[in-house]
C-alpha cells in the first residue's frame, strides 16, 4: 500500500480540517502517514491544498502522482486532475461547481446534500468527505467513527452524531458509487503518533524544561508559539506576546538572566529584528535558544512558502564575534531531541542556539511508534539555593579553565549577579581595560568553542558506506532526498550525508573522507545560492561543483529531484 | 561606617557636576531608607550616561542595550516576581530608541519602577536633539533648530492609565529620593521622569533654567483625577510642576497570570517527567 491523498480548494473552505481528520485517522490505523501543506497568506479563497501519503513502510516525504483528488473546488481539477495516477480517482460534489464532469475516474458525491439530509447542517459538507475518502480507500469504518467520536467529544452529544451520521453517509456512498475504485489498504495495526516540525520544537522545548516563550507572531514559527501556548497551563510556562522581536528577544533574555529556561521563535523578518538581541545574550553569556522557521526573502518574501535561505543570516547574526550553535533539524523527530540539545548546550556553554526549520518541515506531520524520551537530557546547570549561598565570594564573569563561568541567579543570595553588554570585568563591570579585554575574549570564544565542538555530532550518512555518488543536504530537505537515494540505490552505489548540527563544526571529521573519496558529489538547497555549500568550503575548503537548487517557495518533490539527479549522472 | 557603604559601587565616569551624582545620592538613600539590601533588587539600564548607573551603587545589575531596558526588565520581573526590578534609563534610550516598549510595558502594568534621567539632550554621543529637547534647539546634527514636538512622557503614561506618574528634579535630593520611595512602594508600573542638567551638552536646560521654573504640587492636589493630571502635565515652560502627578490602583500584570499565584516561576521546578503524557497527545 502506497496511496497519496490530495485536498484541494480556496482557503476558508476546511481543507485543513478534512486533511487533519483524514490524517489521524491513518495514524490511528497504524499505518505510516506523511503530509505537507501548500497555502497562500490568506484567510479566503486563493488556492491551497493539503497532501496524504499513507503506506505499509516508513515514508518520508510526498510522491507527485496522486491516488484520490478531493476537489473542493474546480480550480483543484484544473491544477491537480494532471497528478493523478493510472487508478487514480477525483472526487467532488457537482453543485459545488454547478458543473458534472464525465470521466470516468471522477467520482459526483453531494457533500452539501449529504450533509443537510444526514448531518442537518452544510457544515457536515466536510465530513461526508471524510467519510467518502474512507469509502473509495474501502477502509473499516469503524477508527473514523472513533476518532470522530473524540473530536467532537467536547461539543456534546448532538454534534457527534450529526458528524458520525454524515460521514456514514458520505462513506456509503462513495463506496456504492465507486465501482472503479480498486484500492487495497492495509489491516490495522497499533497506533501512531503523527507530529509536525512545530509541535516537536514545541514539545521538545518542554520536555528540556521550557518556562518562559516570548513572540510576535509570523508565519511559519507561529505553530510553535501556539503549541507552547495550549500547554501553557500544563507545564507551567509564561508566554509572552511581545510588542515587537525586539522585545521578544530581550524579554527571554531577561528571563533567563533571572534563572530559568527560556526561548523565542520568529521567521526571517522577525530574525532581523532580535538580531542585536543574539549579540547581547552573546556579551552577557545568557542561554538563549530561538527557533527560526525561514520563508523565502527578501523582505516578506513568499510569507507562507519554503525555502532555506536564512542560513548565513542566522550564522552571521550579531554584531561581534562570539561562539553560537546552529542547528537544523531533517525530521520532527530530530527537532524534537536538537530542541532538547539546544537547550543543553545553552545553558552549558551560556550562548545562543539556533534551530533553523522552515514552512515545509514546520507543517509537515510525520508519523512515529514513538519517541524515546529516554535519549533526553536534563541537567541544571545554574547554581541556585544553598550551593549558591556557600559560595564564599561571586563573580558573574569570573575567568575559568573552560571560560565558563558559574550561571547564579539575582536575588536573595546575598551574591550580586552583574552582567553587561559593554565589555565587562570578571564581576560584571564596565571596563576598557586591553588586558581584560583579551581574556574575556578568550574565555567567551576561543576556550569555550573548541569544548563546543566536541558536543556537534557529524553529519548522518545515509546509504552505502563507500559511495560513488554523494549527495549533500542540510534541514529539511532529508525526507525527500531519502527517498531519492532510495530510488537510486537500485542502480547506483548512492548515499546522502545529511548536517543537521550545522555550526560549529564537528571536532570529529572522519566525514571528510566520505565527500573525497565519492566520484560524484551533488549539493541540494532549497535556496538559490548553496549557502551550505560554501560554509563547507569555508570551514574545510572543499568545493562542490554541482549544485541543484529550488527557490520559488514551493519543497522538492521526490521526483522530480530524481530526474535533475539523473541529469547530472548523464552528464557525467 | 556611612550607612551608604553598602551601596557604593566602582568609580562612576560622568562628567564633574552631572545631575546624575544626586540622582545616585538620592537613590542609594531611598534604598537604605527603605532597608534594602543590594541583593534585594535588581537594575536593568540601557546605554547613555543613565545606563552606567547600576554600576555606581552596588546592585544586581543587567546592563543592556540601548531602548531594550524595558523588554529585560520584563522578562525578570515575568520570572521572579518577588525580586524588585527598576529599570534606569536615559531620555534618548527610554523616549526615542525604547519608544514602542515604553507604552506596551504601561499598558502591562507590570511592577517595574522606571527611572528616566531626562537630561534633554544626548550626553554620551556628545550633544545631538534627544525626544525631549525642546523645539528650536540647535544642536550638532540639528542645524536648522529641532521641528519635532518635544516628547512628553507624562501626558503618554496618563494617556495609557499608567498607575504611578511622577516628575522630579536632580536638583532637589530630598524631594527626589521621597519620589523615589513612593514609586517603589507603589504596586505597578511606574514612570519617574527626573529632569537632570547635562552640564557638558545642554547650555539652555541648566541647573538655573529649571530652578528658575520648577513647583512642588501643592498638599491639595489630587493625583488620583485623571483628567486633572492630564492637564496638569502638559504645563511647561514657565512652570514645571514637580511631585506626583497621576496615580490609580489596579492590578499589575503578574497579579493576572495563574500559573504564578502561589510561587514565582523561579521557584517552579520544570515538569519534565510529564513529557510521556505530552506525547500521548500526539496518538
Amino acid at each position: 500500500m502506497d496511496y497519496s491523498i490530495k485536498i484541494g480548494g480556496e482557503a476558508g473552505q476546511g481543507i485543513q480540517t478534512v486533511g487533519d481528520i483524514l490524517s489521524h485517522i491513518f495514524a490511528k490505523a497504524g499505518y505510516h502517514v506523511f503530509t505537507h501543506q501548500d497555502y497562500e497568506s490568506r484567510i479566503r479563497g486563493g488556492h491551497n491544498f493539503y497532501q496524504i501519503r499513507i503506506s505499509d513502510n516508513p515514508i518520508t516525504a510526498s510522491r507527485t502522482k496522486i491516488d484520490i483528488l478531493v476537489a473542493l473546488d474546480k480550480e483543484s481539477i484544473y491544477q491537480h486532475e494532471k497528478e493523478l495516477n493510472q487508478k487514480g480517482h477525483a472526487v467532488y460534489d457537482s453543485s459545488y461547481f454547478r458543473e458534472k464532469y464525465d470521466r470516468p475516474n471522477f467520482i459526483d458525491v453531494p457533500f452539501l446534500d449529504l450533509a443537510l439530509t444526514h448531518g442537518g447542517s452544510k457544515l457536515m459538507a466536510n465530513t461526508v468527505a471524510v467519510g467518502a475518502v474512507i469509502g473509495m480507500l474501502g477502509m473499516n469504518p469503524k477508527i473514523m467513527f472513533e476518532y470522530i467520536e473524540k473530536t467532537f467529544k467536547k461539543k456534546g452529544e448532538e454534534i457527534i452524531n450529526s458528524n458520525l451520521r454524515s460521514a456514514e453517509a458520505g462513506y456509503k456512498y462513495a463506496k456504492e458509487k465507486c465501482l472503479t475504485c480498486s484500492f487495497m489498504v492495509s489491516g490495522f495495526e497499533s497506533p501512531k503518533m503523527l507530529i509536525t516540525g512545530n509541535e516537536a520544537i514545541g514539545a521538545g522545548a518542554i520536555a528540556s524544561g521550557l518556562k518562559f516563550y516570548s513572540a510576535y507572531p509570523m508565519t511559519p514559527s507561529t505553530g510553535i508559539f501556539n503549541f507552547v501556548s495550549d500547554h501553557a497551563k500544563d507545564f507551567e510556562i509564561i508566554v509572552e506576546q511581545a510588542e515587537d522581536e525586539i522585545a521578544a528577544v530581550n524579554m527571554a533574555i531577561g528571563a533567563s538572566f533571572a534563572g530559568i529556561r527560556a526561548m523565542t521563535g520568529t521567521s526571517g523578518g522577525g530574525f532581523a529584528l532580535m538580531v542585536e538581541g543574539i549579540s547581547l545574550a552573546g556579551m552577557t553569556e545568557t542561554p538563549l535558544v530561538i527557533a527560526l522557521a525561514q520563508r523565502p526573502g527578501p523582505a516578506t518574501g513568499l510569507p507562507t512558502k519554503t525555502e532555506q535561505a536564512d542560513l548565513f543570516f542566522a550564522l552571521f547574526a550579531g554584531h561581534g564575534e562570539f561562539p553560537k550553535v546552529l542547528f537544523a533539524p531533517g525530521t520532527p523527530e530530530e527537532a524534537f531531541f536538537l530542541t532538547n540539545k539546544a537547550f543543553d548546550l545553552a545553558e552549558k556553554y551560556q550562548i545562543t542556539v539556533v534551530i533553523l526549520t522552515d514552512q515545509y518541515l514546520a507543517d509537515s506531520q510525520w508519523s512515529y511508534e514513538k519517541f524515546d524520551i529516554s535519549k533526553l537530557k536534563y541537567k541544571d546547570y545554574r547554581i541556585r539555593g544553598e550551593e549558591f549561598k556557600r559560595l564564599k565570594e561571586y563573580k558573574r564573569h569570573i575567568f575559568t579553565e573552560t571560560g565558563i563561568s558559574p550561571l547564579g541567579i539575582p536575588g536573595n543570595y546575598h551574591h550580586l549577579v552583574i552582567t553587561d553588554s559593554d565589555e565587562h570585568d570578571e564581576e560584571g563591570h564596565i571596563t576598557e581595560d586591553a588586558f581584560i579585554r583579551n581574556k574575556m575574549v578568550e574565555k567567551r570564544l576561543f576556550k569555550k568553542l573548541p569544548l563546543i565542538q566536541k558536543e556537534i555530532e557529524p553529519p548522518k550518512l545515509y546509504g552505502t558506506k563507500e559511495p560513488e555518488i554523494l549527495i549533500l543536504c542540510w534541514g529539511s530537505t532529508y525526507g525527500i532526498v531519502r527517498e531519492v537515494v532510495d530510488e537510486l540505490s537500485k542502480s547506483y552505489k548512492v548515499s546522502m550525508l545529511h548536517f543537521s548540527e550545522i555550526f560549529p563544526f564537528p571536532e570529529q571529521k572522519s566525514w571528510i573522507d566520505i565527500i573525497k573519496k565519492s566520484k560524484l558529489i551533488i549539493n541540494i538547497e532549497q535556496n538559490a545560492t548553496s549557502q551550505f555549500a560554501r560554509l563547507l568550503r569555508m570551514e574545510t575548503g572543499i568545493k562542490i561543483e554541482k549544485h541543484i537548487n529550488r527557490f520559488d517557495g514551493r519543497p522538492f518533490t521526490v521526483d522530480e529531484l530524481l530526474e535533475k539527479v539523473y541529469e547530472q549522472i548523464r552528464e557525467i | 561606617m556611612n550607612k551608604l557603604e553598602k551601596f557604593k559601587g566602582i568609580q562612576p565616569a560622568w562628567c564633574p557636576g552631572c545631575g546624575n551624582f544626586s540622582i545616585l545620592r538620592a537613590f542609594n538613600e531611598a534604598m537604605d531608607e527603605l532597608g534594602f539590601e543590594p541583593h534585594d533588587f535588581v537594575i536593568v539600564s540601557g546605554i547613555g550616561q543613565a545606563g552606567k548607573f547600576p554600576h555606581y551603587t552596588r546592585c544586581n545589575t543587567f546592563n543592556g542595550l540601548h531602548g531594550r531596558t524595558l523588554p529585560v526588565a520584563t522578562g525578570i520581573k515575568l520570572v521572579n516576581h518577588k525580586l524588585r526590578v527598576f529599570a534606569v534609563a536615559g531620555d534618548g534610550d527610554c523616549y526615542g530608541e525604547g519608544g514602542n516598549h515604553l507604552i506596551h510595558a504601561i499598558r502591562r502594568n507590570i511592577d517595574i519602577k522606571l527611572f528616566v534621567h531626562d537630561n534633554q539632550i544626548y550626553g554620551l554621543t556628545k550633544g545631538q536633539a534627544s525626544p525631549t529637547t525642546m523645539k528650536g534647539v540647535v544642536t550638532k546634527t540639528q542645524p536648522f533648530g529641532v521641528f519635532s514636538e518635544q516628547f512628553n512622557p507624562l501626558t503618554l503614561a496618563i494617556a495609557l492609565n499608567c498607575s504611578f506618574v511622577a516628575r522630579a528634579f536632580a536638583g532637589d535630593i530630598s524631594h527626589l529620593k521621597e519620589i523615589i520611595k513612593s514609586a517603589i512602594t507603589h504596586k505597578g508600573f511606574s514612570l519617574v521622569d527626573i529632569l537632570q542638567p547635562c552640564v557638558s551638552f545642554n547650555k539652555i536646560n541648566t541647573f538655573e533654567w529649571y530652578k528658575e521654573r520648577v513647583y512642588y504640587l501643592p498638599a491639595d492636589y489630587d493625583p488620583t483625577d485623571r483628567v486633572k493630571a492630564f492637564e496638569k502635565s502638559l504645563e511647561w515652560g514657565d512652570r514645571i510642576p514637580l511631585g506626583i502627578i497621576y496615580l490609580t490602583e489596579k492590578p499589575t500584570y503578574e497579579d493576572l497570570i495563574p500559573i504564578i499565584r502561589e510561587k514565582t516561576l523561579l521557584e517552579q521546578e520544570p515538569l519534565i517527567n510529564r513529557i510521556g503524557d505530552l506525547l500521548a497527545k500526539f496518538y
